[in-house]
């Protein structure tokens, strides 16, 4: 049976991991990867910690501690740009993970379809990485770097999540399509967030999840989508061309084929959202 | 690590691994077994608790973070005293509980809303219970119980005589909304051993074990093939192809190998790598293709071909009526695997009582348990008792033996109780599953649209053991040209061993996946004609005085074309609220759609008889001894309906003593929707055996009016009145039998496959995203011939949920091994899915049936996938070939072209 750290400040996390821990918070992905077995593995339960959790405002944005959950978002006053962000926590899993489950969570998880990421991605988020020796930053795009894989370094633990405020009112939106309703893993999901100034589109980002090992940002799209009026006409400025940086595979849940062209629908109608 | 926590408004004090999963602690330390387990994992919230005020899922919270915090579990509902939360009665009233798995997860979440929102508006209940998942409901009963609390209806409370018909609420209702009822996992002695199974990742291998000397030094036992007495189990007395531990190869993936057996912990802290198994994998067959190529090899060496079972029915002359049809049409349609999905997992313990084996585990079936159990053991059937636990839902799933042989053997090894209890991904990569089909049709009519001839060969993937593969490739050919009256018939049913997981019975025996190509043969040949797709089938529909393609006469109950008038105008209403919406732009595009279906009531040309008795005690005792398993369903509450109005005393009376088989006489397995009619006509007969021999004593007529207070029973007949004192009297006992009259069918198919069917006709109304692909079922109402409705709410219960099961089939479920294998890459409906759903009941009595009652467990599910399809059929020219239709069949099939192939 493995140890159980569970410290109540920060440093005692960082020298316990020292030596490789799980790290536990939320449990909603610790738990579904140990089903019918005995958890032998040492564990660090972040979840004491109060300076990893509770979303924060400073000069250059806010700061979403690592242990916030998604109805803590949800519940928090935020302002439009956040609404995207918003938009995917009421689609991750059903009430009873959105209790439970952590933003930092989704992120180390990094599995390909993370409700949380393309929304964080279209915010130009990073994450804040402690350790021993320091704290570093990363961008979210540098961050997670494959299916189940991260640029987190042994000793090192994801403290918080970076969103920059913008000097233009911003909008941002999230839609998520799935086979069922509820409880359900995307085929495709896509976030924007566009700069707007002077009724047109100062700047844009749009990010597309499960369409590849990591979700994309769509620099060609956001290029297009500048300069143009903000209105639901953005939508036509999609394109399939758009879509080079996305190598969807066939699953389970979608063909490979059918994601790209979904996922041009599912650009066009959040564009078109975005801007109502 | 010490834990101090409050509990349902108690301090707890909870010492142990601080890794323990909540859901853990509070059923294996604290005894609150109310909490259910059916994933661990966060997918199905039958383990859903409220935390500092917040639903959460109980297994995925560790007890290590729980100092301090605040828990609500189902038990902690009601008040001090007993008396039911108005959520919980409202729950009761309304039928919200079927198998009971899930209700005490949806009731927590649901108490969760109520208590920041007391009257929630539908979308609020919906939102709120997204994340629990109920596979018997429908979720329809669910969600109009949450909407109705405060302003519930009282619940029915039925005098002697009046419980035939009225909504008598289940009488096992209580235990389920409590949390008290015990399921598999929910019981077992303290010292009770631990069985974890390693089985095959391999399809189709052989294999060596190699020294078990170091294992079985760590645990109490590792057993092998070599350790069961008689390693052979399947339905059919002749077919015992199933090992219970794989003995040298293994024919798919998640076969049992080898059972380890000792303390919990210890069994399950081994992993599969340090098993000494050496494995050589083979190719699998997987698919029909694969088992059918020339020379394929074989599956089961036994059977050529990889053949199990073929045969049909023939009737008429189909080549030469061909000829003089009008329209015909043609279609080839295939299914996938579909996991029942139950939420409770298979699970049980066993103990050895002196010469005797007893065991406590979920099942469909006490006394096919019983037998098979004595055949692996070697003992007398006598000799081995079954006391089934709670059914947590089965669908034909809990009518294959699962963990009972292991724990049987293992405690008769031992001589100590031994427990097994699946995981999730074990459950569905061990278990039966829905047969893939490809059902190839042609179906022709005449100009006026009278159907003269269909072709229908179905062919079936019965994976790799034959379980219930002859009864779905019998039963097929029956109900393949669908319920209409058809002169000319060839129906063809085959089943071939693939290297798949066993296909074995799942609600319709293989009729749903036949339905999706006669339904669709219906609408084209409607289209064809320019007829309405619901009068094409009125004008054909089997009606009583018709004779069927086996050459039965219907001289009663069939009440198809009194289903269909009943649709009819909401078939119009719904087509002029399509035609409305379709004028508008945009990419989404409605459409309605209708699918028919008939269903013979219980085995097909084989004796299945029910023995139900009834007891009246010295005491004063009333008691339904009832073999009659109830697995959701509601025949516990359906057999007391029956039995107290034909004894003539109120239903509130009866005792019920459930499936034992020590206690009960064999009431047949519960399947082929067969209770109400086979064994509730049983319980009838007994309830008339007791009433004849209490009328006898009291030397009253039969119209005499019976009362029991105490132990004095009391007899009216007009002036008269007779007192019986029991005490004096003695114990009485009724019994009835009952076995519906069938015939063999003969080598074409002809004779009298069931005593009765059942009838229905369901529309749907869908949204289709022609951009995406997505459909939303808006509208379903499903009219249903059930010969009488015993209980009317739990009739629409059985149907509501039977369509959400027909509706992921349609849409969403598809197991692949190795890839589906838990509740988040396989899809079942929840409750956003399934639309509002309208029941109407038609009864067209049954002279055999009780009180003219007739089965509706499976035909509720039947005619739900092909009226699906045919609305999005209507809305967007694509006729489905393969289902489920996944957005991206569907979308792809939109991009080739209108009108052909998905």
């Amino acid at each position: 049976m493995g140890d159980y750290r569970q410290p109540d400040r920060l440093e005692e996390a960082l020298e316990a991991l020292i030596r490789p821990h799980a790290v536990l918070a939320g449990g909603t992905d610790f738990y579904p990867a140990r089903v019918g077995r005995t958890v032998e593995e040492d564990i660090l339960d972040i979840s004491r910690i109060k300076g990893l959790r509770g979303i924060s405002r400073n000069g250059a944005g806010w700061r979403l501690g690592a242990t916030t959950t998604w109805s803590e978002l949800l519940a928090a006053d935020l302002p439009p740009l956040f609404d995207g962000l918003k938009q995917a926590a009421r689609e991750v899993g059903g009430r009873q993970i959105q209790n439970a489950g952590t933003l930092a969570g989704n992120l180390c998880n990094a599995s390909p379809a993370a409700d949380g990421v393309p929304p964080l991605l279209a915010l130009d988020a990073e994450v804040e990485l402690a350790s021993r020796t320091g704290v570093r930053r990363l961008a979210l795009s540098k961050f997670i770097v494959g299916n189940r894989r991260t640029q987190l370094s042994p000793g090192e633990l994801l403290v918080a999540i970076h969103v920059p405020k913008h000097a233009t009112i911003a909008r941002s939106s999230f839609l998520k399509l799935g086979a069922r309703r509820y409880l359900v893993i995307s085929i495709v999901m896509a976030a924007a967030t566009l700069e707007i100034a002077d009724d047109r589109v100062a700047a844009a980002r749009v990010a597309v999840g499960a369409c590849s090992a990591v979700a994309q940002r769509l620099p060609l799209l956001e290029v297009a989508l500048v300069g143009a009026p903000f209105d639901s006409r953005l939508a036509e400025r999609v394109e399939p061309v758009h879509l080079a940086p996305l190598a969807p595979i066939d699953d389970v849940r979608g063909s490979a084929a059918y994601r790209l062209d979904a996922a041009v629908t599912v650009l066009r109608r959040l564009l078109a959202e975005v801007a109502s | 690590m010490k834990v101090a926590f409050t509990l349902n408004d108690q301090k707890m004090d909870w010492c142990g691994l601080p890794a323990t999963r909540l859901a853990a602690a509070l059923r294996d330390d604290l005894g609150l077994t109310g909490t259910k387990v059916g994933c661990d994992a966060g997918d199905c919230g039958a383990c859903t608790v409220r935390l500092d005020g917040r639903q959460v899922c109980a297994c995925l919270v560790a007890m290590g973070q729980m100092a301090g915090r605040t828990v609500e579990t189902v038990e902690g509902l009601a008040a001090k005293d007993g008396r039911l939360a108005a959520l919980q009665e409202s729950f009761l009233t309304y039928g919200a509980a079927q198998c009971g798995i899930c209700t005490p997860g949806m009731l927590m979440a649901a108490h969760d809303l109520l208590s920041r929102q007391p009257r929630p508006e539908r979308a609020a209940v919906e939102e709120a219970l997204g994340g629990v998942l109920c596979r018997c409901t429908g979720y329809s009963k669910i969600v109009e119980a949450v909407l109705a609390v405060g302003a519930s209806k009282p619940a029915v409370i039925p005098e002697a005589g009046g419980a035939v018909g009225a909504r008598v609420p289940r009488v096992d209702g209580v235990a389920k909304i409590t949390g008290r009822d015990l399921f598999g996992a929910d019981v077992m002695p303290a010292d009770t051993l631990w069985i974890r199974v390693v089985r095959s990742p391999h399809a189709r291998a052989r294999f060596t074990v190699g020294d078990l000397a170091p294992l079985r030094a760590r645990l109490a036992a590792v057993l092998t093939a070599d350790d069961i007495p008689f390693n052979g189990y399947g339905i059919y007395p002749d077919v015992k192809d199933q090992p219970v531990l794989a003995a040298g190869q293994v024919r798919y993936r998640g076969e049992a190998v080898l059972a380890l057996v000792g303390e919990r912990t210890a069994v399950l802290a081994v992993r599969d790598e340090d098993v000494p198994i050496a494995w050589a994998p083979e190719p699998p067959l997987l698919g029909i293709d694969a088992a059918t190529v020339p020379q394929a090899p074989l599956v089961q060496a036994d059977k050529p071909r990889n053949l199990l079972l073929d045969g049909g029915v023939r009737r008429g002359d189909p080549a030469g009526a061909f000829a003089r049809c009008t329209a015909v049409a043609e279609g080839m349609f295939e299914t996938s695997f579909v996991e029942h999905a139950y939420i409770e997992p298979e699970a049980g313990w066993a103990r050895r009582v002196g010469d005797r084996i007893e065991i406590h585990a979920t099942t469909q079936t006490p006394y096919m348990d019983r037998d098979e159990i004595a055949n692996v053991m070697r003992l007398s059937p006598e000799a081995v008792r079954i006391v089934p636990t709670a059914c947590g839902g089965g669908f034909g799933g809990k009518l294959d033996l699962s963990v009972q042989p292991l724990i049987a053997v293992a405690a008769w090894q031992l001589g100590c109780p031994v427990a097994l209890v699946y995981t999730r991904p074990e459950s569905m990569a061990a278990s039966t599953k829905r047969h893939p089909a490809r059902v190839r049709a042609k179906f022709g009519c005449d100009a006026e649209g009278r159907l003269l001839a269909c072709d229908v060969t179905a062919t079936f993937d019965t994976g790799a053991y034959a379980s219930w593969g002859p009864t779905v490739a019998n039963r097929v050919p029956v109900h393949a040209m669908g319920p209409y009256a058809m002169p000319n018939v060839r129906t063809w049913g085959e089943a071939f061993f693939t290297n798949g997981p066993p296909a074995g019975a799942f609600r319709g025996f293989g009729v749903p996946q036949a339905a999706i190509a006669h339904e669709a043969m219906m609408d084209e040949l409607a289209d064809r004609l320019g007829i309405d797709r619901l009068e094409f089938r009125h004008r054909n529909a089997l009606r009583v005085g018709d004779t069927t393609a086996t050459g039965q006469k219907l001289d009663h109950s069939a009440g198809l074309p009194q289903c269909l008038d009943a649709l009819r105008p909401h078939w119009r209403k719904a087509h002029e609220e399509v035609s409305a919406f379709n004028a508008k732009d945009g990419p989404r595009r409605r459409g309605v759609g209708i699918g028919c279906m008939w269903y013979g009531i219980g085995n097909t040309s084989m004796s299945n008889p029910s023995r139900m008795r009834v007891g009246l005690s010295v005491d004063g005792v009333l008691t339904l001894y009832n073999g009659a398993l109830d697995i959701g369903q509601g025949s516990n509450t359906i057999m007391t309906q029956i039995v107290a109005d034909a004894v003539g005393l109120p239903a509130g009376q009866f005792a019920l003593v459930s499936g034992d088989t020590d206690l009960t006489a064999d009431a047949g397995k519960t399947s082929a929707s067969r209770q109400t009619f086979v064994s509730g006509r049983a319980a009838e007969a007994a309830g008339r055996d007791l009433r004849r021999q209490i009328l006898r004593l009291a030397n009253a007529g039969a119209d005499a009016r019976l009362s029991l207070e105490g132990t004095v029973l009391t007899v009216r007949d007009g002036t008269e009145t007779h007192s019986l004192d029991l005490a004096k009297v003695g114990p009485l006992m009724g019994e009835g039998t009952f076995d519906p009259p069938t015939t063999p069918l003969d080598a074409d198919g002809q004779g009298i496959p069931y005593a009765t069917y059942a009838f229905a006709a369901q529309m749907a109304t869908v949204e289709v995203d022609i951009e995406l692909g997505t459909v939303k079922v808006l509208h379903i109402v499903a009219a249903h011939d059930v010969g009488k409705a015993i209980n009317p709410t739990l009739v629409e219960g059985q149907i509501e949920g039977g369509i959400a099961q027909g509706l992921g089939l349609a849409l969403m479920e598809e197991y692949l091994p190795g890839r589906t294998e838990n509740l988040h890459d396989y899809l079942i409906p929840t409750v956003g899915d399934v639309p509002e759903i309208e029941c109407l009941l038609i009864e067209d009595r049954e002279p055999l049936g009780p009180s003219g009652a007739k089965g509706v467990g499976e035909p509720g599910l039947v005619p739900t996938a092909p009226a699906i399809l045919g609305a999005v059929h209507h809305a967007t020219g694509v006729r489905a070939h393969r289902v489920p239709l996944l957005p991206h069949r569907l979308r792809e099939a939109i991009l080739a072209g209108k009108g052909r192939k998905a």
